[in-house]
């Protein structure tokens, strides 16, 4: 369903995403794994249409996303790891715009919005603008919104961010049943160890932009010969901590990139 | 097609809930007509021109609808930062449809700006001569708008963050309002001056609005109309050009 081959994104003289191929089978939960700044997001903006990879190639669905865009985006849906609602209109009103982009008809529609909100238990607050939410609720409603239409591929960046336990439950038990009622394939970044141990059927672990493990759960743990696979993530991945942003230099390519336009 | 109006529809209720918003920039306008329009009033007079107030309102009425319209196409770099840019850059529909459904939002929120300072300005004791005439005065407020949310668009998308904001302000938007001759007459300029007025798209629009309302015309109406309508529709595909070129 996913096929990634010798994947690079350059920015400057960055490299983000280094030499990255692997695939995704139809109806697979496949965990991206890696500390922070390691390439994840660069890595899912890429596989949806939001950046164009320096070099490598990308297909969804035996699409290539850069030549056929509409036609890739029709197939995927998406949480980001950011906010991406619009905080001057209600929480029905997001899923309405999200519900008409996504050609998803009216009945259906109403009828989902009603039954995800219920679930994500926003549907009291439902005619109450977003920007009134806590963290949490709004994080609830991207969600919901997610889920909204059923992608042929969904890509969750780090969905459990700042979940409490019972909505991360609920997020989880979803996610299982799309996969294994409509057969949708699930892309997901994570910091939460246990939770790609739990739901993915295979896991992959990017380090400094480059692939540095795959395999299912067991194999990972079997081959670093370690008990969980938070271990096996440190013994892949060493213990130092990552600093996304960098000094004066990366300042300076952000003014640059000001006057670049989108090029950066 | 239901993409560009659920996008309009946004703009629109963005517009009419944030009321705060919708004061603040009643506030510039309503300085330049009485300030201006009361205290240049005399002057003006005696120099043979006849009222300040009756001059200086379509002025006041396009800068409404140029600052309105561009900041609407600036929306987009809110939007970027706040992420819902994102939400609807990856939706399976053409960032065409997405960009016009923008423009033509802010264009609309932008008309609905100006009308609210034109009555402002009939209150003030502006008088349009020829009552028929207001539609076309709508209609050249309605190209003023379409050319400037182009535009917006245009460098919203080229630009990364709000970190530009103030230099756009500086060196685009204050200097188009101020060449347009929105606040003098543009007969007789020096030949510098009134070559760069020549350049500036919002001069056809007010020139627009001054000879259908007051019957004031540097350029002429026809003209006015050719020149705004062909500045539009290149404003309006640059636009779509650079929206289409967003990377995040």
């Amino acid at each position: 369903m996913i096929r990634v081959q010798n994947l690079v994104k350059k920015f400057g003289a960055f490299t983000a995403v280094d030499d990255v191929s692997f695939e995704v089978a139809e109806g697979e939960i496949f965990a991206f794994l890696g500390p922070n700044g390691a390439g994840k997001t660069t890595t899912i903006k890429m596989l949806t249409t939001l950046l164009k990879p320096t070099s490598g190639a990308i297909e969804l669905d035996g699409l290539n996303p850069e030549v056929k865009q509409n036609e890739a985006r029709r197939r995927f849906g998406i949480v980001f790891q950011d906010p991406s609602l619009d905080g001057d209109l209600t929480a029905e009103e997001n899923m309405e715009i999200h519900g008409v982009l996504y050609h998803v008809p009216h009945k259906v529609r109403r009828q989902r919005t009603e039954a995800l909100l219920k679930q994500f238990e926003l549907w009291d607050r439902r005619k109450d603008q977003v920007k009134k939410f806590s963290g949490g609720m709004k994080r609830r409603l991207e969600i919901a919104r997610g889920f909204l239409h059923t992608p042929k591929i969904l890509f969750l960046d780090e969905p459990t961010l700042g979940l409490d336990p019972q909505s991360r439950n609920q997020l989880w038990t979803h996610v299982k049943k799309v996969n294994e009622a409509e057969k949708v394939t699930v892309f997901l970044t994570t910091h939460y160890m246990d939770e790609a141990d739990r739901v993915a059927h295979r896991v992959g672990v990017i380090d400094h932009g480059k692939l540095v493990a795959q395999g299912t759960p067991q194999q990972i743990k079997e081959q670093t010969k370690t008990e969980t696979l938070e271990e096996a993530f440190l013994a892949l991945t060493g213990s130092t901590i990552r600093d996304e942003s960098a000094g004066s230099a990366d300042h300076m390519r952000q003014f640059a990139k000001m006057w670049q336009g989108g090029k950066r | 097609m239901s993409a560009i109006y659920i996008l309009w529809l946004r703009e629109l209720k963005r517009y009419t809930r944030s009321r705060v918003q919708l004061l603040a920039s009643l506030g510039q306008p309503l300085m330049y007509l009485l300030v201006l329009g009361f205290g240049l009033g005399p002057v003006f007079q005696r120099a043979g021109q006849g009222s300040y107030l009756q001059f200086v309102a379509p002025g006041v009425i396009g800068m409404t609808v140029l600052f309105s319209s561009i900041f609407s196409g600036l929306g987009l770099l809110w939007d970027r930062q706040f992420g819902f840019l994102k939400e609807t850059l990856v939706a399976p529909v053409s960032r065409l449809q997405i960009m016009i459904g923008r423009t033509l939002g802010g264009a609309t929120v932008a008309v609905l700006q100006g009308l609210l300072v034109t009555l402002v300005c009939v209150i003030a004791g502006f008088r349009p001569l020829h009552l028929a005439n207001v539609p076309l005065a709508l209609g050249f407020m309605l190209l003023i708008a379409t050319v400037f949310a182009g535009l917006g668009v245009a460098v919203g998308s080229s630009l990364q963050d709000m970190q530009g904001f103030q230099l756009i302000m500086n060196f685009l938007v204050m200097p188009i309002f101020f060449l347009s001759g929105a606040l003098f007459p543009l007969d007789g300029l020096p030949k510098v001056l009134g070559a760069v007025t020549m350049v500036d798209p919002l001069s056809y629009g007010i020139d627009g609005m001054r000879a259908v309302l007051i019957d004031k015309a540097h350029y002429g109406a026809m003209v006015d109309f050719e020149v705004l309508v062909a500045v539009a529709v290149l404003f309006i595909v640059i636009g779509a050009w650079r929206f289409s070129k967003i990377e995040i």
